[in-house]
């Protein structure tokens, strides 16, 4: 099935996508329009001819979202399953309080990338911005470039990967140890978006767990 | 007084060790408090709302009919009470049998007994509850006909099945307990299904966020906002929840963000546990929020088509009733229906003794031991509150509350409690007058009126 958002209406491309959609979609002139592909729940592939604007493929489940450019902010926000992929690079917010699913991003990804993320896994091939993984909760992101300031500020169990040089860790994030376990499900997400990167060029970063219960000691930090 | 002290000096040559003059400046909670500060150097956090005296509702009385107007006859005439929200964008909009609805309150502050209290007895009364932060549960869901689900900065447990098996959508900026901040939920809350919830370790102190994490400022809401009217396929009405401080610039946004409901939460309104700092001192008390709300509704010319709910330390028929003559759709209540549940009832004193409290004074719902079951996960605290019961104490003082209303409808003539105006009150306080824009009883004076 096809849409070309030059005559269709974005009402007509959802609603769509939400009844019994055909196996394969394709959406050609997005021209950066917001809520491309929002709330999609079936096992289906929406391939998207150019750049989107706010929300693509949010609160997804169980289909593969590709985006042929570049995303605008919370690309894949509260996604639950199913994949989303941005050829292109992606605004801030990218992943923002995503419940499972993945995301990849074959550029690079703005500031508060997986922000509140709650499960999602994420792989940037390029760099984000900072800020990222704030208040991350669940699930993996892997940073194949550099990571900006802040990154992982007030962490809790989300797992970081950065290959790249970082800034300033935020709030109670640390390195930690990269052990056969971290390898092994980074080496899977590596794969899973097609990088041959060496996992040995990875560390890893999580909570320190300092803020998970107040302490006078810590009032600094929050 | 310290003439008296000073001759009792004279008279025993006794040095006055025993002044009980008390300070102004520092009485006996200020001391307390400090004290308290300086134990555990950190602010504190407790429940339920504001506790000092705020201009209220009860400074406004409403004009009774007599000779000019005539009343309606308590038994024969009708007075109705049903009530349309959200029908701005909504092709569902909600039908409600009652103006006065259940506002959130999350599953982890409250215990599943008063969520399903709560939930089956606004389903008995024909009107709506809804969930909170954490999520809705099953039980909330089948107890509720009406349910309304928000939306939060912290996004625990939100997911799009829950979103399209709501019959509205309330995306919360703010609450009129701590407009500006985040949430809180300490560790002996966080129990396993809580935290499972929410994708938190269990025990932790949680800190939600007060921002929402995928959009800024009311240019992104109203992306926001469509974006999930799409999901739903603008089936049901869109909610906007305010913490009641610039309330004219938030209505105003809310109504261009495209909301259908606009819910301004007054700073009497309650929390589960919020820094006892925000809950005193920061917001608008709910009479001028009213008006404000109202006001920015009228210059948009949208008043009645963007629908307003009005919360924040409603208690009886009296206030539902002046909220309505002053403009707003509906009420909403949280602390008067945990109250109706139990909260603060007079038994297990033991345990309120506990937690260094007593009943009518309790605000301890951050601790998880709520002596009467309400605000806890403890399974042995929780089973004092049978849900039955509950749901029969919340359906009785709802009853008792829509009864106050058409009474005090129908003495003002009005044969709909929506026909309430603001010609049908007066107001007892300049304060009132002032913040209402209702004349000062006695005279035709509105303090800040241009004209006057
Ligand atoms: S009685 Fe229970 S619900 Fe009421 S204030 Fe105390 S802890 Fe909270």
């Amino acid at each position: 099935m096809r849409f070309d958002l030059k005559n269709d209406a974005l009402r007509k491309l959802n609603q769509y996508l939400h009844e019994n959609p055909e196996k394969q979609v394709a959406v050609r002139n997005p021209a950066g329009r917001h809520n491309i592909a929002v709330g999609i729940d079936a096992d289906i592939d929406v391939d998207i001819h150019g750049h989107v604007g706010y929300y693509c493929a949010g609160m997804n489940q169980n289909s593969r979202v590709t985006i042929h450019g570049n995303a605008g902010p919370a690309v894949a926000e509260n996604i639950m399953s199913g994949c989303v992929r941005v050829h292109g690079n992606a605004s801030q917010y990218a992943g923002a309080s995503g419940h499972g699913g993945t995301l990849i991003i074959d550029g690079d990804a703005s500031s508060r990338c997986g922000i509140s993320m709650k499960g999602i896994d994420i792989v940037v091939a390029g760099s984000v911005g900072h800020m990222s993984a704030f208040m991350a909760q669940k699930g993996h992101m892997v940073i194949c470039g550099d990571a900006g300031d802040f990154l992982g500020d007030s962490i809790y169990e989300a797992i970081i990967y950065v290959r790249g040089k970082l800034g300033e860790l935020g709030a109670d994030c640390v390195e930690k140890e990269l052990t056969p376990i971290h390898r092994e499900k980074l080496a899977s997400l590596l794969m899973l978006a097609g990088l041959d990167h060496s996992v040995e060029g990875f560390r890893r970063f999580g909570s320190a767990r300092d803020l998970y219960h107040f302490d006078i000691d810590h009032a600094g930090k929050y | 007084m310290a003439r008296q002290r000073s001759k009792q000096y004279k008279d025993t040559h006794m040095p006055d060790v025993i002044s009980q003059r008390p300070s102004a400046t520092f009485p006996l909670d200020v001391l307390d408090e400090i004290h308290r500060a300086a134990d555990q150097g950190i602010y504190e956090i407790r429940g339920l709302g504001a506790k000092r005296k705020l201009p209220t509702f009860d400074d406004l009385l409403f004009l009774g009919a007599s000779m000019s107007r005539y009343p309606l006859e308590g038994y024969r005439e009708k007075c109705a009470t049903n009530v349309t929200l959200g029908n701005r964008f909504a092709k569902t909009p909600i039908e409600l049998d009652i103006p006065i609805t259940i506002a959130g309150m999350s599953f982890g502050a409250l215990g599943a007994h008063a969520k399903e209290s709560i939930g089956r007895a606004a389903t008995l009364m024909g009107t709506s509850t809804t969930t909170g932060d954490g999520g809705m549960t099953e039980e909330e869901r089948q107890s509720s006909k009406t349910l309304v689900y928000q939306v939060l900065p912290s996004r625990y447990g939100l997911n799009p099945d829950d979103l399209r098996r709501a019959d509205a959508i309330e995306v919360v900026v703010g609450q009129g307990a701590k407009p500006g901040g985040g949430g809180m939920l300490l560790g002996q809350k966080i129990t396993e299904r809580v935290a499972e919830m929410r994708d938190l370790p269990t025990g932790i102190d949680q800190r939600s966020a007060c921002r929402h994490p995928d959009w800024t400022g009311p240019d992104d809401l109203e992306i926001k906002i469509q974006e999930l009217r799409e999901i739903t396929d603008w089936q049901i009405p869109i909610y906007v929840k305010v913490g009641a401080s610039r309330v004219g610039f938030d209505v105003a946004l809310a109504v261009k963000a495209g909301a259908d409901v606009i819910v301004v939460d007054g700073m009497q309104g309650g929390t589960a546990a919020t820094q006892d700092v925000f809950i005193e001192h920061v917001g608008v008390p709910t009479l001028p929020a009213v008006r404000l709300a109202v006001e920015a509704l009228q210059e948009l010319k949208m008043h009645r088509k963007v629908h307003l709910i009005v919360s924040g330390g409603i208690r009886s028929g009296a206030d539902a009733a002046k909220a309505l003559a002053l403009g707003a759709d509906a009420v909403s209540i949280g602390s008067a229906a945990m109250i109706a549940i139990g909260c603060n009832r007079n038994a297990y004193i033991e345990d309120y003794k506990a937690l260094g409290t007593l009943p009518g004074y309790c605000h301890h719902c951050h601790t998880g031991r709520c002596p009467v079951g309400v605000a806890t996960q403890d399974p042995h605290l929780e089973s004092r509150l049978v849900p039955e019961q509950g749901a029969q104490w919340l359906r009785n003082y709802l009853s008792t509350m829509v009864l106050e209303m058409q009474t005090v409808a129908r003495a003002c003539g009005k044969s709909h409690v929506l026909n309430l105006e603001p010609e049908d009150l007066t107001a007892l306080t300049i304060e009132a007058a002032a913040m209402a824009r209702i004349p000062l009883v006695g005279t035709n004076w509105i303090p800040g009126n241009n004209q006057t």
